[in-house]
């Protein structure tokens, strides 16, 4: 009991305590990212070449006054040139903020990267994300790397109407161009992805559209620069199941038309199926299973994947009650040291107790972390 | 649009009418009023004051009110005829033309807020934008703390302070009137002369007010800030300052426009208390002399006048909503 209280409430004294601590290591990173640093620093090489993207071990946290909350916690994968990578889980597992690590788009002082690097290759050289000072950021935020939000009734600015913010990403990246290349251009985007009267929009403010329209609109914006990666952070959520099937076909149009990748994130399982190549499934800020979309749906090996998949609603299924996989995900502050899927997992063993588990390889491009599958490493290595 | 407002102005005049009966009947209710104290006056210099004199003093000051319900009616149709046809009577207290008493004594009043209503955004809108981007830092406290102290000072005491330290113990300003009697400036001057002044009283006014418009700014920009289409801005790849200054600070403005045009009545209704303090013949100083002694003309005078500016104020800042908001539609 006394244990219990301890960890739910903290005293004034503890809290001061952990605002100190964090303030330190707070400030260090903050220095950090606000430093000027020669380009050595920051640009590096790609382990494999076909990669767009190469995410090493990153650990995010939020340094808050309860505790440190470790929301990306050791994430590790690649996205290969061309190729859509669907991340999934469920929600507070560290998508997002995986993908606002990639932007460099945490709210400072309290999210910051602590560790790890993201190994990006831009057009001419290859930038490690995580090094790079937050003045550098500008070479590829919105330029090599465009993000679409889930949000598209609140991401655009209501006092400015498309045409004013699609022409900005213009300005940024082009500043020489004049005013009518970038509405040309602006126009241009719209049209592509699939707006009826461009000319019409342009003129709009976002008010006046609807939540696909907008959506579209954020997409165009998004494809302004051809960007060679696009992170779409739950693009269809908000949308109307009509909507969001034009919304991801669309995307998978344009991810061949300008040649380049996506980074999708989603905790529908549907739209991973539908849409990735490979997937990357995470729980509690830690990967937990990856492999190409054939392995992962059709020899799910970690029991959270067999889970997720089996809270999908079917057709085919007779029973009146939707699966669910038991209890919660764990609270981020104070994580343990075991597996953090022991409380909830139905083929827990003696083993799971202990260290949390390795990454285990089981296929070239298959990989799961899980104590069910040690044995198989012990044999091979 | 124009419907719109022809519509606000319709209803404005049924807003004064209910605002003048209101008035009335309070200025009816105080405790005092000018008959009875110039009887007492007169009593005090011991000489009697014969039934002709009360007769006479009631029927040009007393607005034909005898203390019952009837008379009050009466009273209150009589101002209300004389007001429609612009005649807003004659002050007991000035002894001239109400009209005239507000008119001149109004821009003294105007100088001091109009000045000071300046200085305030110039001063709390930046200090506003720091604090909120700098949410939590030392800077955000001090600030915070800093212009905190400045809303919880009462202008009586804070004016009599500065006026301590400023004019009697430097000597840089003077006290308090406005304009050297003695000397004859001319030209630039002259003008130099009443700004001398005003510094004290402005300087008052604007220490007590950043507080409030600060707080607003910082709240604002904070809630602006921290919305999605920040964060697209941010992920368009713009630059820090442009996020704030172009997009965050072009949305925290719209509350700060439309209060600006709720300021009208502020500008001209004089600070009661400060040019007390200080000794501005301003419109503020004049109210205070006038309700002392029940001027009813006066009091009511001025409070229409403020009613319609407040309304004007209002309606102003619907339009300026629509201006500057494209979201809302005036219909």
């Amino acid at each position: 009991m006394k244990e219990k209280k301890k960890s739910s409430y903290l005293s004034g004294k503890e809290i001061r305590a952990i605002a100190k601590q964090n303030k330190k290591v707070m400030m260090a990173l903050e220095a950090k990212k606000h430093r000027r640093a020669k380009e050595e620093e920051f640009v590096c090489e790609m382990k494999n070449a076909d990669n767009i993207l190469e995410i090493d071990d990153l650990h995010t946290y939020f340094f808050t006054d309860q505790g440190v909350v470790k929301a990306v916690n050791g994430v590790s994968f690649d996205i290969p040139k061309n190729k859509t990578v669907g991340i999934v889980g469920e929600s507070g597992c560290g998508k997002s903020v995986t993908s606002m690590s990639v932007m460099r788009l945490l709210q400072g002082p309290t999210g910051q990267i602590y560790s790890g690097s993201i190994r990006f290759a831009a057009e001419d050289k290859t930038y490690d994300i995580a090094e790079m000072p937050i003045s550098e950021i500008y070479r590829i935020r919105g330029k090599e790397i465009a993000m679409i939000f889930q949000e598209p009734m609140t991401s655009l600015n209501p006092i400015f109407t498309i045409g004013d913010q699609l022409d900005e990403v213009t300005y940024i990246h082009r500043p020489e161009a004049t005013a009518e290349e970038a509405q040309a251009r602006s126009i241009e985007m719209l049209k592509l992805v699939g707006i009826a009267a461009p000319e019409r929009v342009y003129n709009s403010y976002p008010h006046e559209l609807s939540g696909g329209m907008r959506q579209r609109v954020m997409i165009s914006m998004a494809l302004v620069c051809n960007p060679r990666l696009i992170i779409a952070d739950e693009p269809t959520t908000a949308l109307d199941v009509t909507i969001q099937a034009q919304i991801l076909d669309l995307l998978r149009d344009l991810k061949d038309k300008i040649n380049g990748s996506i980074m999708l994130i989603t905790h529908d399982l549907g739209v991973i199926a539908e849409m990735a190549d490979y997937v990357v499934v995470m729980y509690a800020g830690k990967v937990i299973e990856k492999g190409t979309v054939q392995e992962i749906f059709k020899n799910p090996l970690h029991p959270y994947t067999i889970g997720l998949q089996k809270s999908k609603p079917t057709m085919q299924s007779d029973s009146d009650v939707l699966f669910n996989i038991p209890g919660n995900v764990p609270n981020p502050v104070n994580m343990p040291t075991h597996c953090f899927f022991k409380e909830r997992c139905d083929r827990c063993c003696d083993k799971c107790g202990g260290d949390y588990p390795d990454m285990i390889q089981v296929s070239p491009t298959h990989f799961v972390s899980c104590h069910l599958y040690d044995k198989e490493e012990e044999v091979n290595g | 649009m124009i419907k719109y407002i022809i519509k606000r102005l319709a209803l404005s005049v049924l807003i004064l009418f209910c605002v003048s009966v209101i008035m009335f009947v309070l200025i009816q209710l105080m405790p005092m009023d000018y008959v009875t104290q110039q009887i007492a006056a007169i009593e005090t210099k011991g000489e009697a004051v014969s039934e002709e004199t009360v007769q006479a003093l009631m029927s040009e000051y007393g607005y034909g009110t005898d203390g019952t319900l009837g008379g009050m009616f009466r009273g209150y149709f009589t101002w209300l005829r004389a007001t429609l046809r612009l005649d807003f009577g004659t002050s007991f207290k000035f002894q001239q033309p109400v009209a005239d008493v507000i008119a001149k004594n109004m821009w003294v009043s105007f100088a001091v807020a109009a000045i000071a209503t300046v200085f305030e955004f110039m001063i709390a809108i930046p200090l506003g934008i720091t604090a909120a981007t700098h949410q939590y830092s030392f800077r955000d406290y001090f600030v915070t703390v800093l212009v905190m102290i400045g809303i919880s000072l009462p202008s009586f005491f804070f004016g009599q302070i500065l006026k301590n330290m400023l004019a009697m113990q430097l000597g840089w300003f003077p006290s308090s009137g406005l304009g050297s009697a003695t000397m004859d400036y001319t030209g630039i001057w002259l003008i130099l002369d009443y700004v001398s002044y005003l510094v004290i009283p402005v300087l008052t006014v604007v220490v007590l007010s950043i507080g409030g418009r600060m707080r607003m700014t910082r709240t604002n920009m904070l809630e602006v800030l921290g919305s999605d289409y920040i964060r697209t801005a941010r992920a368009k790849g713009l630059s820090e300052t442009k996020v704030i200054y172009k997009h965050a600070f072009r949305n925290t403005l719209i509350p700060l426009v439309t209060s600006l045009a709720g300021l009208l009545p502020s500008l001209f209704s004089g600070a009661i208390i400060t040019e007390q303090v200080f000794g501005l013949p301003g419109i503020g100083n004049m109210a205070y002399q006038a309700t002392l002694v029940a001027d009813i003309p006066f009091i009511m005078g001025y409070n229409l006048f403020l009613a319609v500016l407040s309304i004007v104020g209002v309606l102003l800042a619907d339009i300026m909503y629509a201006v500057v908001d494209p979201r809302v539609k005036l219909g």
